[in-house]
């Protein structure tokens, strides 16, 4: 029998005021901003000073998201670490870097090298709390948070963790941003609010730490239940409907079973043909629920959706401002997520409600 | 029923001590070091010894039969090109027929592609192409599309132990019946960056590296990549192909001390040796040859040695060595290139000489095999750690 994965814990940084909160109706849109500011907690509340001094921005994010995801499911050391970071620590990279060409690789210091590492968060979360267990670092793009996820319910599956911490980060550097907007990921014309009917390429950025505590066990209120994961590098825009049909079917259900789909829309008019098309064959009927003018794009925005998706599934409520179509929202019971960035790395996750758990 | 361990089919592996597992094997045999310096690149450190692939990257691009104008990184070529030769070598013209993965590794993806045109990209268009390349996923995505694999395909960054975690991680999902193959591995080319951060820890040594000896001066940094095929039974069968050996045991803690440093007793590698043990079924005594991952590094030789002490109590230690002399420390790839040694070591029952050995660890009281050493081999296990504490165990079992 198939261990059954709870989410027990969570805990968001992003452009939203969502650090301990959940969702809320109040959010703001940035809307003269082709890269949303992030809304950081006060850092030296969680931090103490002289860690926080040396820490870039992803590792303050990542590690205060990551003690409060802890905290929220009262757990004080999970069995394994799991996360997912698209790019990485790449303000140290970058510092790095350039020192070594400022310096002609001379009167080097180690601090940014040593931050630069991509499992740089989940190895200070692990010292910060001196976890022993299981510690794993995915970066593939827009599958980074998907493959932790992934690994996670596989872990427990296999017997070998009670409580996983899991979650995904990235930040978005000066240098990325300046690049993104002259290599034409980043929206430099005017329809940046626009995601849902933008007409341009490139999208909207952003960045964040979004984190969860996975359970084999419920808890006193879990916020929901991870059902299944899926991912694929490749998939042609005319296979996605097959593909999430396959998926359902795998766990006995079918489209009509979906309460809400969580649809990974960020205004790139190249690849949100994805999306619309899905929509449009499998769940016409279904309310459609988008995320990322709230967060922005980055590899692991859909850590972000997987958040809001999470907190939607324990108050049953979905926000008007992530809403699509206006159709009459119905008991959700069942939301299902999907992701791609410029037509790879696709995702699926399931996610099931339990508020009548335990 | 005990587990046996997920069948490898298939392996490639270009190294600085060789091109494929024949040219690796006769440098091992051979006593014969890959380490050299630094050619291919400009910078400062070009004295220092290290295991360098001698093709530059428009030998490797037209081997590829790359486009003059590509976006390869070397990372994603080296990679391109060794998982491909693990393909071939398990019979394998395409991997459509099963439901085929990747799991690939980095630590720096194409930082050496990156760090050329970091500052050009705005007043360059042509070099835009690159502006991926420090993507870890974009090499694994490169390495997908030149095996055909279009479903499952993922990165793992944990530093120096990353391709032991993509074994571990491609056994898991075969085991667990989600996938009936996966390419396993990992590559990274040499970069400035890394050449220079490991300077400024100031672990790289001047001479070349001594695992395991008292006087030991740092590490040899080097540049590889390997990948393994594995597995499924039913595929195993299916294809009637044949099987080197089998990944029986795997395992992955934390050390939880130090971003860079191991804790004094070895805490992440006692705990991932003895986990894995626990995963094959196998007592220490089982173990026939020990591949450390023996950095030579002051604190990792320690460290491990003691982990070593620990896990084996009053046993007495099988014969291990290092072979990082014989390539130089080639970070996330490292693992993957010393699990198609220890493959070797089990297909051809020696155990490989800790090169450049002399005088024992006055606070250790244990030395490594310093001789080839031609002995019956059953069970080979194999250590990489890596900075932010993660330390993981592999164990390949003969068929």
């Amino acid at each position: 029998m198939m261990k059954r994965v709870y989410v027990t814990g969570l805990s968001c940084i992003s452009a939203q005021p969502t650090f301990g909160a959940g969702l809320d109706t109040e959010w703001r849109f940035q809307p003269e901003c082709n890269v949303l500011e992030t809304i950081h907690p006060v850092y030296k509340s969680f931090l103490p000073a002289a860690a926080l001094r040396r820490m870039s921005k992803v590792i303050r994010m990542g590690v205060t998201s990551a003690n409060a995801a802890l905290a929220d499911a009262g757990v004080s050391m999970p069995d394994a670490i799991i996360i997912g970071t698209g790019m990485g620590c790449g303000e140290d990279s970058d510092k790095f870097l350039e020192a070594i060409v400022a310096n002609g690789e001379e009167m080097l210091t180690p601090t940014a090298f040593i931050q630069s590492t991509h499992n740089t968060v989940g190895a200070q979360v692990a010292v910060g709390i001196g976890c022993k267990g299981y510690n794993l670092t995915y970066v593939n793009g827009a599958v980074s948070f998907e493959s932790a996820l992934l690994d996670a319910q596989m872990t427990i599956a296999e017997g070998n963790a009670h409580t996983i911490l899991t979650g995904g980060i990235d930040e978005l550097t000066k240098h990325s941003a300046d690049l993104f907007r002259h290599s034409g990921l980043i929206k430099l014309g005017g329809d940046y609010t626009e995601v849902l009917h933008s007409k341009s390429g490139g999208t909207v950025f952003g960045e964040g730490a979004a984190f969860a505590v996975l359970s084999d066990s419920p808890g006193k209120s879990p916020y929901a239940e991870v059902a299944d994961v899926w991912m694929t590098a490749v998939l042609q825009p005319q296979a996605v409907a097959g593909a999430v049909s396959d998926f359902l079917t795998a766990n006995g259900l079918t489209p009509a079973d979906i309460d809400a789909v969580v649809l990974g829309i960020d205004g790139d008019v190249q690849y949100d043909g994805y999306y619309s098309q899905t929509a449009t064959d499998l769940f016409a009927e279904t309310p459609q629920v988008y995320y990322k003018h709230l967060c922005g794009e980055f590899n692991t925005a859909q850590a972000f959706g997987f958040w809001a998706a999470c907190h939607m599934l324990h108050t049953n409520e979905i926000p008007p401002v992530m809403v699509i179509n206006h159709l009459p929202q119905r008991e959700l019971n069942h939301i299902l997520l999907y992701n791609q960035y410029n037509g790879i790395d696709h995702s699926l996750i399931l996610l099931k409600a339990c508020r009548n758990t335990p | 029923m005990a587990y046996k361990g997920v069948a490898v089919t298939g392996m490639g592996i270009l190294s600085a001590a060789g091109m494929s597992p024949a040219e690796n094997y006769a440098a091992l045999l051979a006593g014969r070091s890959g380490i050299s310096t630094i050619e291919n690149f400009e910078t400062i450190h070009n004295r220092l010894p290290t295991g360098e692939i001698k093709m530059t990257n428009a030998t490797l691009a037209d081997l590829l039969g790359l486009p003059l104008v590509n976006d390869y990184s070397r990372t994603a070529m080296l990679g391109v090109m060794a998982a491909k030769a693990a393909l071939a070598d398990a019979g394998l013209p395409d991997t459509a027929d099963c439901r085929t993965g990747l799991v690939s590794a980095s630590s720096v993806g194409g930082m050496d592609t990156d760090e050329k045109h970091h500052f050009d990209y705005f007043n360059n268009p042509a070099l835009l192409r690159y502006v991926g390349s420090r993507d870890i996923g974009n090499v694994t995505h490169k390495i997908a599309e030149a095996l055909g694999i279009t479903g499952f395909a993922t990165t793992i960054s944990t530093a120096c132990s990353s391709s032991a975690n993509a074994v571990m991680l491609g056994a898991r999902l075969i085991r667990s019946g989600r996938l009936d193959r996966v390419v396993v591995g990992g590559t990274d080319a040499l970069s400035k960056f890394t050449v220079n951060g490991f300077r400024t820890l100031m672990i790289l040594s001047d001479q070349l590296c001594q695992p395991f000896d008292n006087d030991r001066t740092g590490l040899n940094l080097g540049e590889a990549a390997a990948y393994l095929v594995l597995e499924s039974d039913d595929m195993v069968q299916r294809r009637g192909c044949r099987v080197l050996a089998r990944v029986a045991g795997y395992a992955n803690a934390n050390d939880a001390f130090h971003q860079t440093a191991s804790s004094d007793n070895g805490e992440g590698a006692y705990l991932a040796m003895s986990q894995a043990l626990a995963v094959a079924g196998l007592q220490p005594a089982d173990i026939s040859y020990i591949n450390v991952h023996g950095t030579a590094t002051p604190n990792n030789d320690l460290t491990e040695g003691r982990a070593l002490l620990r896990i084996y109590g009053d046993t007495p230690l099988p014969p291990f060595s290092s072979t990082k002399p014989f390539t130089g420390h080639t970070l996330a790839a490292a693992a993957a290139v010393e699990a198609v040694y220890s493959i070797l070591a089990l297909q051809n029952d020696v155990v490989f000489p800790n090169l450049n050995f002399a005088t024992p660890m006055a606070d250790l009281g244990t030395s490594p095999a310093i001789q080839l050493l031609h002995t019956r081999i059953n069970h080979v296990l194999s250590n990489s750690f890596g900075f932010g504490g993660n330390c993981s165990t592999l164990i390949f079992s003969k068929v």
